[in-house]
């Protein structure tokens, strides 16, 4: 039995990452025994994401700058392990009356809490681009996967496309991997990282560091363009990527290439809060809907959100919010706060909470580039449903916000469940019906948080 | 400043597809309407539901209204100039083996359906298998009708909204009615914005809302709201053409399931949920999708390698004999009801729209519609 304190307290962590970890390791200290659930077969979430067993690369290798912390947040948990009820390869499928309900090899539970902490972390903020459907066309998260977890890339030759310091890390790590890049691609201006400069300086090393990614790459001889809009990427459904134009001012540029790794930054994994009925706010920098939580993560209802889950404020953040939610969860059990602590945290917060607006104002989300896309441009991939289609839902069947839409159109319909097109369909539709982007609303979520089989079967009854 | 007062012929509140079929026909008979609805068109229970275009399993005496509404099905795409993706590719409605019993219901079923026009087809297990081999060993009998089938709840009611509007009827959205009073000749519509709506005659499609609004002229029904359990998987080719159904008295084992042309298998059934029409709320309950799969697993044993990706309800009112209200008010001249159809008024809704039409406008309709009185309850 886990998940409770002395005084029979069942608290349920939903994701081993950094803010996961953080958090469980908070609650250990207390002399809680937090049930910890994560659908990855080992800890560490996305960016600290382990290599399988049988490979053995070095942390410097797989984690860079960033190798020490990786170390770190690796040992916190192995340590934790024992005192905690870790419950790997589970997915959180729903969330129902305070009970968690989480599969593992075809078999479910409901599980009870008293507190829930959902450190779910982030998935790639994908933007419809002409061509996008081409087999070896990925996200950039993938492809930084497929390198981190099996040391492959995803093409001999691979075009990075989007916005963001994942554009030139995955980039860069790629190359330094020995793979070919073909070009980075950003559809941000130069300009507006300069003007972004004094946000981005409250995190002088991350900023740093970014400048020193764009140096490697064009020093290694890469083409890197910025304020650049894709034109279309050349391929075939099915024989694949075969290389990219992009334009900028009167002049175009193409580019060949086997695969493309997109992405315009992050977006929360927010499902499972969804689930838990915490409510959303728009949220006019990103232009995204964000669940509404108070400053230490509480998102009334018992719930607590922490990490990139929450809000997309970066990794060492995530260590800092998952440890401010885990107080606010035990403050609100009845245990004592260490009030020192809880400020000096959130005075860390607020210096993320700058760098991220920094990042947000130099790699907007490409809104006019995605309200314009063609007719014939997909835009939800699962469904192939097009840009036609989808403006046709809101001129002739007049749907007027994203949820109409889906059901008149089928965008957002498939197995993503709107995670990669729900952002873009949210600005074809308010820009089909010259209506502000929050009118347009956000696709509800729907259990379950990612597909069950139909034979899984519950074995706590 | 106060907006025009808006007179029609006939108001209705509730644009499901009960009131979105009723505007249709009473356009198409020439009255003017003004249909009414808090949100928008056939978002509740006529764009949640499952899909069902059924007619076995219905009360004998229900057939009437249900073969005129599967015309209307088979003509949609022509009559409302939009396609609501109806498929008219059969319904097979079996029984498990420890319900032998049910065999002997199916035939007398059969016998009174075809009395009524609806020809089923009593198929053994063997021959069940033959010809659907994806039923598992449990399904022990079977009826198949070839002449139901399935639509998009999604595009129905909207559909009959478009055409409707088309032949001059005013369709109002976002306008939900919070009272209703006759006085003298007119029923007096007031809406949450404090807009007035004037009318001879009103007529209630509110759905489970509608206990509310009947109760305005102290013909309360108590309607229980409940909430279906449904699913989808991911897309898989297209290889089963009827839709699928269990008979039982047991509510666990009634599922069902159809496979729709892009490739993903709806399912629904086993059991239903609470749901709350006062915040324009349902939600599923995961133990009862667990119990959903239970069962589809049974029926279909295929169906259980394939992965669900979404699982959603839809809020629907529920008599307490499960048959609907419809017809005239006992109480108040001019008024018209129908509602209640607690889980299975999706195939029957453009019948019961072009009945209500009928009956409103020439004061009487061939179909039975006394077991659906609204004083049949007392009180
Ligand atoms: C693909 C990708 C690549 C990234 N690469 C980098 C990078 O190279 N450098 C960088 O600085 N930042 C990167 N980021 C951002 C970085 O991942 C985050 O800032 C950081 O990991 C946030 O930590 P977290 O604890 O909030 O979430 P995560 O580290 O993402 O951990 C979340 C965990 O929750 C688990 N989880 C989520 N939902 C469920 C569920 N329903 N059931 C069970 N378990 C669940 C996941 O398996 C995961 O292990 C990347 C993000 C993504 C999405
Ligand atoms: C999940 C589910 C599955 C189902 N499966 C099937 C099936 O397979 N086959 C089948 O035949 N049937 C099925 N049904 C039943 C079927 O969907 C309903 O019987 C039918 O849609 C009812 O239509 P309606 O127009 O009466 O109600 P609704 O579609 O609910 O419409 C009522 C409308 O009235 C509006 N309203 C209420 N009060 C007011 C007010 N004061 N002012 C203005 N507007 C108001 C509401 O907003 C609503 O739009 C299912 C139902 C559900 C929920």
């Amino acid at each position: 039995m886990g998940g409770s304190d002395m005084s029979g307290h069942r608290v349920i962590i939903i994701g081993a990452g950094p803010a996961g970890t953080r958090a469980a390791q908070t609650l250990v200290r207390a002399g809680l025994r937090p049930i910890v659930i994560d659908e990855g077969r080992r800890s560490g979430g996305q960016i600290y994401r382990r290599q399988p067993d049988n490979f053995t690369r070095p942390y410097s290798a797989l984690y860079g700058t960033e190798a020490e912390r990786a170390r770190d947040v690796h040992a916190t948990f192995d340590a934790l392990i024992p005192h905690i009820d870790y419950r790997a390869d589970t997915l959180v499928w729903n969330v129902a009356d305070g009970h968690v309900w989480a599969s593992c090899e075809g078999q479910t539970q409901a599980i009870p809490y008293d507190a829930l902490i959902v450190c779910s972390g982030a998935t790639d903020r994908l933007a419809p681009v002409p061509g996008w459907q081409a087999a070896g066309c990925y996200s950039l998260g993938g492809a930084q996967i497929a390198l981190k977890a099996q040391g492959v890339a995803v093409g001999h030759r691979v075009l990075f496309l989007g916005t963001g310091p994942l554009l030139y890390l995955v980039a860069s790590q790629y190359a330094k991997a020995g793979a070919d890049v073909a070009a980075v691609l950003d559809t941000s201006a130069l300009g507006l990282r300069l003007r972004a400069a004094g946000k981005l300086a409250a995190q002088p090393d991350l900023l740093w560091q970014g400048l020193r990614l764009t140096l490697d790459l064009k020093r290694r001889g890469i083409p890197v363009l910025t304020g650049i809009r894709p034109v279309e990427i050349h391929g075939h459904p099915h024989s694949g990527v075969a290389g990219i134009t992009v334009a900028r001012g009167g002049r175009t540029w193409r580019f060949d290439g086997d695969a493309v790794a997109m992405g315009w930054h992050l977006r929360p994994e927010t499902q499972v809060a969804d689930l838990a009925r915490v409510p959303f706010a728009f949220d006019a920098a990103t232009r995204q809907w964000l669940p509404v939580v108070d400053d230490d993560g509480r998102a009334g209802n018992a719930v607590y959100l922490a990490g990139d889950g929450a809000r997309i404020l970066g990794a060492r953040c995530a260590e800092v919010t998952g440890e401010l939610a885990a107080m606010a969860a035990l403050a609100d059990l009845g245990h004592v706060a260490d009030a020192d602590r809880r400020r000096a945290l959130l005075a860390q917060k607020g210096d993320y909470v700058r760098f991220a607006s920094g990042l947000a104002q130099a790699f907007p989300w490409p809104a006019d580039m995605v309200a314009q896309v063609g007719d014939d441009t997909i835009v939800c991939r699962c469904e192939s449903v097009t840009a036609a289609t989808l403006r046709a839902s809101v001129g002739a069947a007049h749907a007027q916000e994203a949820n109409r839409a889906k059901a008149f159109s089928r965008v957002g319909m498939g197995r993503c469940q709107g995670r990669y097109c729900g952002n873009a369909a949210a600005e074809i539709i308010a820009a089909a019906r010259a209506a502000p982007i929050e009118s347009a609303g956000r696709l509800r979520g729907q259990a379950p948080v990612k597909p069950i089989p139909v034979a899984l079967r519950r074995t706590d009854v | 400043m106060t907006s025009p007062i808006t007179h029609t012929d006939v108001a209705i509140i509730g644009g499901g597809l009960m009131g979105c079929s009723a505007a249709f026909f009473l356009a198409q008979r020439g009255l003017s309407v003004a249909l009414l609805e808090t949100d928008k068109v056939g978002r509740q229970a006529s764009g949640t539901n499952f899909g069902n275009v059924r007619r076995q399993g219905r009360p004998i005496f229900q057939l009437p209204l249900a073969n005129r509404a599967i015309r209307i099905w088979r003509n949609a795409r022509e009559m409302l100039g939009s396609d609501v993706e109806y498929l008219q590719s059969g319904h097979i409605r079996v029984c498990f083996r420890e319900r032998p019993d049910n065999i002997g219901k199916m035939e007398e079923y059969a016998q009174q359906a075809r009395e009524e026009g609806l020809e089923l087809e009593l198929l053994s297990a063997n021959a069940l298998r033959e010809r659907f081999p994806w039923l598992g060993p449990d399904v022990l009998a079977g009826s198949y009708s070839a002449t139901d089938g399935h639509a998009n709840p999604r595009l129905a009611a909207p559909a009959f909204a478009r055409a409707a509007a088309r032949l001059g009827a005013q369709i109002i959205e976002d306008t939900q009615i919070v009272h209703a009073e006759k006085l003298v000749e007119d029923f007096h519509l007031t809406a949450a914005d404090g807009r007035q709506f004037r009318a001879p005659i009103l007529l209630v499609t509110a759905g489970a809302w509608a206990g509310k609004v009947a109760g305005w002229f102290d013909e309360g029904i108590p309607l229980t709201p409940r909430a279906p359990t449904m699913s989808v998987t991911e897309p898989v080719p297209y290889a089963i053409a009827p839709a699928v159904g269990v008979m039982t008295p047991d509510e666990v084992e009634t599922v069902y399931f159809r496979q729709v042309a892009r490739g993903n298998i709806v399912l629904g059934g086993s059991t239903r949920a609470a749901s709350y029409p006062d915040d324009y709320r349902s939600y599923v309950l995961p133990e009862n999708t667990m119990t959903q799969f239970q069962h589809l697993s049974r029926l279909a044993p295929a169906l259980a390698r394939l992965n669900v990706i979404r699982v959603w309800s839809g809020i629907e009112g529920y008599t307490q004999d499960a048959l609907p209200i419809m017809g005239p008010s006992a109480r108040v001249p001019g008024l018209f009801h129908a509602f209640g159809f607690s889980g299975s008024g999706f195939q029957i809704g453009p019948g019961v729209g072009e009945t209500m039409a009928e009956l409103i406008a020439t004061g009487a309709t061939d179909i039975p519609i006394a077991p659906y009185a609204v004083n049949r309850f007392g009180g």
